[in-house]
């Protein structure tokens, strides 16, 4: 412990020790007040870490702040924000760094409260190895439970119970032992390859670093020596070679280098490669290098490979050892927690990024919700925020992936909301589903291109989207009604037709608005196919569900028609009484009442209704099909 | 992870990984470039990780113009060498109204210069990310910080609210206007640092090392006079002494520690026994224990 003060004489001695260290990624959690920060602050504090200016801060900020009279408050430490030392609670995850004689640490101290659980998914990404801590005084809560379940889902197999605050229970072995039977006898359902547990005090440093004389009755190792010591497997160099390709270096024509970082195996020039979605096969030629060619690379090294023919290669691919491809699929099972305050709703798009590749997704069957606390399965229309759950996702392409018990990096993805660009939530791969490459589309003789032909006309979406009482119907109808007049094919969708057949099914919640845009889109889809100018008159308040309807037809299949009119004025027209109904509470989840309306930001049309009559709109419309070649003049 | 691989190695990959990440997937990134040893550790991992082309973004210092002089030589080698445009940019109207740390105090001319200066030249290259050389072991407020940090269209940062960052899959998308700030350096401690400009043979700027040097000595901060615009006290005149900087930023605002050491090995091992965390050199941060992330929450790097 003491090796800043006994530096060796040769100081480049020393750095080569400092070189050979182990190292260990660990996360602490517990609740609210079980000690965590203080863990960490006592850890630094007695490895040497704290500086003398950093503890005369420390020594101002706990008069303060801090909760332990003039005692300086560890906590604070690590407690770096503003609004957590003001509230005296951990908001987001924080990383430290610690050293001893065997290894260097990194540790993430992740929040307790279940609002932050995101935050403590995210500590628990990188790390190898958990400590849980759980107030003596308190003993097992649900929150120890929720704790220990996140670890493993997120594939820490290493675990460490701290039962803290043995000082404030006389250090009674009694207590221990029932707290250490209550953990064991659910932690065992985890399988964690090591589980520790081990009776401590943070504050006053019993058992953290040394063996504690305050509780001679303990045989095990204090927790410092079990993190120095802890094996920690790692097997991923022994296991297949993969490296996600990030980017492609091609300073001149005469090398073409492909970067990435190796994830799992080990790679040399020689070894037969293949890329994982083409299935083309070659050998690496060379590992370049600012420091000259290597003879090899393992897991964790970022390189840069060159190839020995020349392959279509570009970001998204991934480099797999010949003899061991990574699978690829685009629909899979996987457990996803939900770190975004807007509900995840089944059949809406965003964004899955793992490793380089980016596509669009949709959870197309949430199979069940976990309850984080008791491990119970659920049934689940909807998730909401820090909620789990299993369920099966659909790609818009294919990915190459691995799953994610055998390989993290292969298996981990993100999800990303189209249009607030928030990661809204994570995710692990389980398997890959066979049905998706089972069933075949029929591949049909009359094309679309044949139907629309014998119509003389470029088959679209017009898709009307606006507050309930705007003025869609209205205008849709004469748009068709003057494109009938011309002898071309068209039909109306309307949103209050559909809904009494179709749709009759579905009410008006976050959910069933989804599925009832995913339905309309279908249905146009076929429409176009079939040659038809196709006119969709819904309401449709999210960006989202415009989004995905967007994406089931070609880019200029799709015009977005936003039939603008200020609330204040749909409300006074309420051609249907529907506006007051909602402000007398009789209707629920009213689109501009008690539901919001997300405005179109890249309309191909905005047709503003004040000041326009719906016939000069309507003609507006026929316009826009005239000048971009859907219709004839 | 694998234990094959040394500390360092480690640092270096992860840190590679994350800069062509930025490359891969921003419109138009920047890689900040303060002269200080983690910008040189930030600039040579650049290099590694596109060798042998050149990084394919440019460099940009934001210039308060009282950087010590040997800083700015040293820059426009650097970058020639690397063979990287060098944009600098100085707030011109704060330039012109003559705003320096003596007459206006540290936090006004830290928020005019620096702060404000790098949001003119963010926006004026419309920049969608920059790369910083900050660490997550250097400050409290900076430890809670993303690797990939999201900000506001006014460059604004809400610690209460970052994305959640899992594994190593960034999340870079941003709309018009708003940006990325990236930390390659997140994980690395200031011994790695030392370690590794060793281990490497990085060139840091010679104040880094003991000389005697021209200083006064300021309420205990030791203060080099590196050129004749800095206004002496009644009585004080600057006396010649042995003296190194752990940090470097505008000189009137970065305190010398006395020191002998002139190799790097003397300055690791000057390091390792030290008993003061290296930001105490810089005074903007004395303030208030808040006060880092108040600068970041408006901009600041």
């Amino acid at each position: 412990m003491n090796e800043l003060t006994e530096i060796s004489a040769n100081i480049t001695d020393y750095l080569a020790e400092q070189e050979n260290k182990g190292f260990l990624r660990f996360i602490t959690c517990g609740s609210v007040d079980d000690g965590k920060s203080t863990l960490i602050g006592r850890l630094l504090f007695d490895t040497k870490l704290i500086f003398e200016d950093q503890l005369a801060a420390l020594a101002r900020d706990s008069k303060k702040h801090g909760t332990l009279g003039d005692d300086i408050d560890f906590a604070l430490l690590v407690d770096g924000l503003e609004a957590e030392r003001e509230q005296g609670i951990t908001i987001d995850v924080a990383y430290r760094f610690f050293a001893t004689d065997k290894r260097k640490f990194i540790v993430a101290d992740t929040p307790g409260h279940e609002q932050y659980t995101r935050n403590m998914a995210t500590g628990a990404s990188t790390a190898d190895l958990a400590v849980i801590l759980i107030d003596a005084r308190k003993g097992v809560l649900t929150q120890t439970r929720r704790h220990s379940f996140i670890v493993s889902l997120l594939g820490i197999r290493h675990v460490v119970v701290a039962v803290n605050k043995m000082d404030l229970v006389d250090y009674s072995e009694e207590r221990f032992r029932e707290i250490e039977a209550a953990y064991r006898a659910f932690g065992e359902t985890f399988d964690f390859e090591t589980l520790e547990i081990v009776p401590v005090s943070a504050l006053k440093g019993d058992n953290i670093i040394e063996r504690s004389p305050a509780m001679p009755w303990y045989q095990g190792m204090s927790l410092l020596d079990h993190l120095n010591t802890v094996e920690i497997g790692s097997d991923e160099a022994e296991r297949p070679f993969r490296m996600p390709v990030q980017w492609v270096n091609r300073p001149n024509l005469d090398f073409r280098g492909y970067c990435g970082t190796v994830v799992s195996g080990t790679v040399r020039p020689g070894d037969k490669v293949v890329i994982a979605k083409s299935g083309r096969a070659t050998e690496i030629s060379r590992i370049a290098s600012m420091d000259g060619d290597l003879e090899e690379a393992v897991s964790g090294d970022s390189i840069t490979l060159l190839l020995k023919d020349e392959v279509d290669i570009s970001r998204g691919d991934v480099i797999c050892a010949s003899d061991s491809r990574a699978e690829v699929a685009d629909q899979f099972s996987a457990h996803l927690i939900w770190m975004n305050d807007e509900a995840l709703y089944p059949g809406r798009p965003y964004l899955l990024k793992t490793g380089t590749q980016t596509v669009t997704a949709t959870v197309t069957e949430l199979k069940h919700k976990i309850d984080v606390n008791s491990f119970e399965h659920l049934a689940a229309k909807e998730m909401h925020l820090n909620e789990v759950a299993f369920c099966n996702l659909s790609l818009s392409s294919p990915i190459a992936f691995d799953p994610y018990e055998t390989n993290r990096e292969m298996g981990s993805f993100i999800l990303i909301d189209r249009f607030t660009n928030q990661t809204v939530g994570a995710g692990v791969i389980w398997y890959a589903l066979r049905r998706a490459s089972n069933i075949h589309l029929q591949a049909l003789d009359v094309d679309k291109t044949a139907h629309a032909d014998l119509k003389g006309q470029k088959p679209a979406v017009l898709w009307f989207t606006g507050l309930s009482g705007a003025g869609k119907s209205t205008i849709a109808n004469l748009v068709e009604k003057k494109l009938h007049a011309r002898g071309r094919h068209t039909y109306l969708l309307d949103g209050d037709n559909v809904r009494h057949g179709l749709n009759r099914d579905l009410g008006f919640t976050e959910a069933d608005r989804v599925e009832n845009i995913r339905r309309v889109g279908e249905v146009s889809k076929l429409f176009v196919d079939a040659g038809l100018i196709t006119l969709v008159s819904f309401i449709s308040p999210f960006r989202a569900e415009r989004q995905m309807a967007r994406n089931l037809v070609e880019d200029d299949e799709f015009i977005e028609i936003y039939v603008s009119t200020p609330l204040a004025v749909a409300e006074e027209r309420d051609p249907k009484g529907l506006y007051r109904k909602a402000r007398d509470g009789q209707l629920k989840n009213f689109t501009g009442i008690d539901s919001p309306y997300e405005e179109p930001e890249n309309a191909q049309l905005v047709l503003d209704t004040v000041g326009s009559d719906a016939d000069v709109l309507a003609d507006q419309v026929v316009r826009y099909l005239e000048d971009n070649g859907y219709i004839g003049r | 992870m694998p234990q094959r691989r040394s500390h360092l190695k480690r640092l270096e990959a992860e840190s590679i990984r994350i800069i062509r990440e930025v490359a891969a997937e921003m419109k138009k990134p920047v890689m900040l470039y303060s002269i200080g040893k983690d910008s040189s550790v930030m600039l040579h991992l650049a290099r590694k990780a596109f060798y042998p082309a050149p990084p394919p973004f440019p460099l940009m210092h934001v210039d308060t113009t009282w950087k010590f002089r040997e800083m700015i030589e040293f820059r426009d080698r650097m970058a020639a060498e690397a063979g990287m445009e060098l944009i600098v940019h100085t707030n011109l109207q704060g330039k012109a109204d003559n705003i320096n740390p003596f007459d206006h105090g540290s936090s006004y001319y830290t928020q005019v210069m620096k702060t404000d200066a790098l949001k003119q030249a963010l926006d004026m290259h419309r920049f969608d990310a920059a790369f910083g050389g900050a660490r997550r072991d250097e400050e409290k407020s900076r430890a809670k910080e993303r690797i990939f940090s999201f900000r506001t269209a006014a460059h604004a940062w809400d610690p209460k609210n970052q994305r959640p960052e899992l594994w190593s899959i960034y999340n870079t998308r941003v709309k018009q206007g708003e940006s990325i700030r990236v930390f390659p350096l997140s994980n690395w401690t200031e011994l790695d640092i030392w370690q590794y400009i060793l281990a490497e043979n990085i060139p840091i700027v010679p104040l880094y090392f003991a000389d005697h040097r021209p200083v006064v000595e300021r309420d205990g901060t030791i203060i080099m006079v590196d050129d004749e615009r800095m206004p002496l006290k009644d009585g004080e005149s600057p006396e010649m002494r042995l003296v190194r900087f752990r940090t470097l930023g505008c000189y009137p605002l970065t305190g010398a520690v006395e020191s002998g050491a002139n190799t790097l090995e003397e300055i690791v091992e000057e390091m390792l026994i030290a008993r003061t965390s290296e930001r105490s050199g810089r005074m903007i941060d004395h303030d208030d224990s808040a006060s880092m992330e108040k600068k970041k929450r408006e901009g600041y790097f």
